[in-house]
């Protein structure tokens, strides 16, 4: 009865605010459109390389559809790419050959690494397919010897055993996503937890703070409800937007993105609703601490912004030994491993229980030291 | 039947951190008694109003509201209450505030219409009731927070300087509604202020000075006590005398 009074003046006062609406529906799909552009890589880009010296089969093995090449003169390699914003040059001395990558640009250092590599395997091939060549003229030699050799004895030297290997040919499979996948696709679960705690957190928490600064939080304890209902109602209330937003997301996500989900949808509601509701507790505890609105914000850099970098956005455990156990520390990090397993891996529930724990436990706590800290603006 | 008094208050001392904010203060409040705690601001009013609620803890003595040692949550269902600044939803409407608070209060889906109704006409609230709170004037926002303290019937009325921005009018009927609550339904109600013409109607008067309760007693006797023919005057007097000590 209380807690529904309690959710439904929640409702009314969050619909009237159509600013902190737009923030709550508007702004995530916003974000998430300006996300997925900006990885859709443009792949016709080139990438400038200067030779010099360098041979003729190489420089027409590296002439891709990814790499302007450019003929130098004598300039420093380092002054040419200084001044004409080359991402490296090639020289060749004698059978050596030197690369100098400008590197400001990690991607198009890869670009020409990756096609010097493929051009160098592509050079061994034709030198193989030589070989192979020689060998089958050999072998015919070879042969012909030997039918001569069936009227009498023949003397011919066999063909070398050859280091040549046969020409390989390479098909990928892609066990998760394609061969279009691009960062988005792992980005994109990331994403959407980090929308859910994000704003779920900020607008509970300012809402609460309001309640407090208004003195609606002390009036209200002047009534008999319980603090359990006060916190029962915000939780049910702004958790009920928040799974609004969720579907909101997800339905985009499935629809404008075309961005496959293998697993189960209800598993991703699951663990949007842990994650609100422990964005929600951790967002009433703040509140306490903060007296003002912009107080509430500088709580942001604190507590929100860190778990972004431990939600794998940079593998979790490629990182520092002792910098791994810190991201145990923080609930996002539980709620990206689940939702990335779930969107992209395919992985029921069953899988992710430790992930639902973690996010549980979290919730209790927060939720415990809320009905704590209520404890005094009244003591029963 | 020997008839409980309403609240009781005996050896009060409160405060906050260090502080000592009230000592020394006995109270007694009967069923339709109105009880006036005035002083000057900062002497201890609000504070005394928190702990009779229970929102405090005391620090020593005791205080029995309906014979029950607070703090208790379920005595907050029999007291109407109304905070010194008004703590109102501004973007819900009067209609939303009320129907809120007296949910919250424990008000049954039976009497909501005809409780609000009658809140809102004590107040002369009843055509601004639509209107979201953020519309309101300060003197509006004041008798909003008044209705909301009627709402539930409650049979202890405690009320944290009603009649700031309350236009003599107004305030007059006031007046009427509070005394046929107390004199007909047997409400006990307690308030606070520092205007004295308001002093003048209660029952029983208890003037706080820095902590202390200097004068206790009804209007006549006081004024008898200290053989001056104005409230005002016996606070004064009081004051001197406490400043004497
Ligand atoms: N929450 C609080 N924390 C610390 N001191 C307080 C608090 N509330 C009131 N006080 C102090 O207690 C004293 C009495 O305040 P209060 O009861 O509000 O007085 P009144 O209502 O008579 O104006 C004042 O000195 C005030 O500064
Ligand atoms: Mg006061």
């Amino acid at each position: 009865m209380r807690i529904n009074a309690m959710i439904s003046r929640i409702f009314k006062e969050m619909i009237r605010d159509k600013r902190t609406l737009a923030l709550m529906f508007i702004a995530p799909l916003f974000i998430m459109t300006l996300i997925f552009f900006l990885f859709q890589s443009n792949t016709n880009t080139k990438v400038d390389l200067g030779v010099r010296g360098v041979a003729t089969p190489i420089v027409k093995a590296l002439d891709t559809d990814r790499i302007r090449i450019h003929h130098v003169g004598h300039e420093k390699p380092t002054t040419l790419i200084k001044n004409r914003d080359y991402a490296g040059v090639l020289t060749q001395k004698g059978d050596k050959l030197t690369l100098l990558l400008a590197n400001a640009d990690q991607s198009q250092s890869a670009i020409v690494k990756q096609t010097l590599q493929a051009a160098t395997i592509k050079l061994k091939m034709q030198a193989a397919a030589t070989a192979i060549k020689t060998q089958a003229a050999a072998l015919q030699k070879l042969a012909s010897a030997l039918k001569q050799a069936s009227h009498g004895a023949a003397q011919v030297s066999p063909p070398q055993p050859s280091s040549a290997t046969a020409s390989y040919q390479i098909t990928t499979h892609y066990r998760y996503g394609s061969a279009n996948s691009t960062y988005f696709d792992t980005l994109l679960p990331i994403l959407i937890g980090f929308i859910v705690f994000f704003f779920v957190f900020l607008i509970s928490g300012i809402a609460l703070l309001r309640e407090r600064t208004t003195g609606t939080l002390y009036r209200l304890l002047a009534t008999p409800v319980r603090r359990g209902e006060i916190i029962g109602g915000y939780l049910l209330g702004y958790g009920i937007f928040a799974l609004v937003q969720t579907i909101l997301i997800v339905g985009y996500t499935l629809l404008v993105f075309k961005i496959e989900i293998l697993g189960n949808i209800g598993a991703i509601f699951l663990i949007n609703l842990l994650l609100a509701l422990t964005a929600l507790s951790l967002g009433l505890l703040i509140s306490t601490f903060a007296n003002t609105e912009f107080q509430m914000l500088q709580f942001i850099p604190l507590v929100v912004i860190p778990q972004i970098f431990f939600t794998g956005l940079i593998p979790v455990n490629q990182m520092l030994g002792w910098l791994q156990p810190i991201a145990r520390l923080m609930p996002l990090y539980y709620g990206a491993n689940a939702l990335t397993g779930i969107i992209t891996k395919g992985q029921s529930l069953s899988v992710l229980y430790p992930d639902i724990i973690a996010l549980l436990g979290f919730f209790l706590l927060f939720l415990s030291l809320n009905l704590i800290t209520m404890r005094q603006y009244r003591q029963v | 039947m020997t008839i409980q008094p309403v609240v009781q208050v005996t050896g009060l001392q409160q405060g906050y951190g260090q502080k000592i904010v009230l000592s020394d203060i006995d109270l007694t409040l009967k069923r339709g008694q109105i009880l006036a705690l005035i002083g000057p601001s900062g002497a201890g009013k609000t504070t005394l109003i928190r702990t009779i609620m229970g929102m405090m803890r005391p620090r020593a003595g005791q205080v029995l509201v309906f014979n029950q040692a607070v703090p208790d949550r379920l005595l907050l269902a029999r007291i109407g209450f109304m905070a010194q600044t008004d703590a109102l939803y501004e973007s819900l409407t009067g209609a939303e505030n009320l129907t809120f608070f007296a949910k919250m209060q424990g008000v049954g889906h039976e009497e909501m219409t005809k409780q609000l109704t009658y809140a809102a006409n004590v107040v002369n609230l009843q055509s601004a009731l639509d209107q979201p709170v953020k519309n309101y004037s300060g003197g509006m926002k004041r008798r909003l927070s008044l209705a909301i303290a009627l709402i539930s019937k409650p049979p202890l009325l405690i009320l944290d300087e009603p009649t700031i921005g309350i236009d003599p009018e107004l305030r007059r009927k006031i007046w009427e509604e509070l005394h046929r609550l107390a004199h007909d339904q047997g409400t006990a109600i307690i308030l606070t202020t520092h205007v004295m013409a308001d002093a003048e109607e209660a029952d029983i008067l208890m003037m706080i000075r820095n902590g202390t309760a200097i004068a206790q007693g009804t209007p006549t006797q006081l004024k008898a006590d200290y053989q001056t023919n104005s409230i005002e005057a016996v606070f004064l007097a009081a004051g001197r005398q406490q400043d004497a000590h």
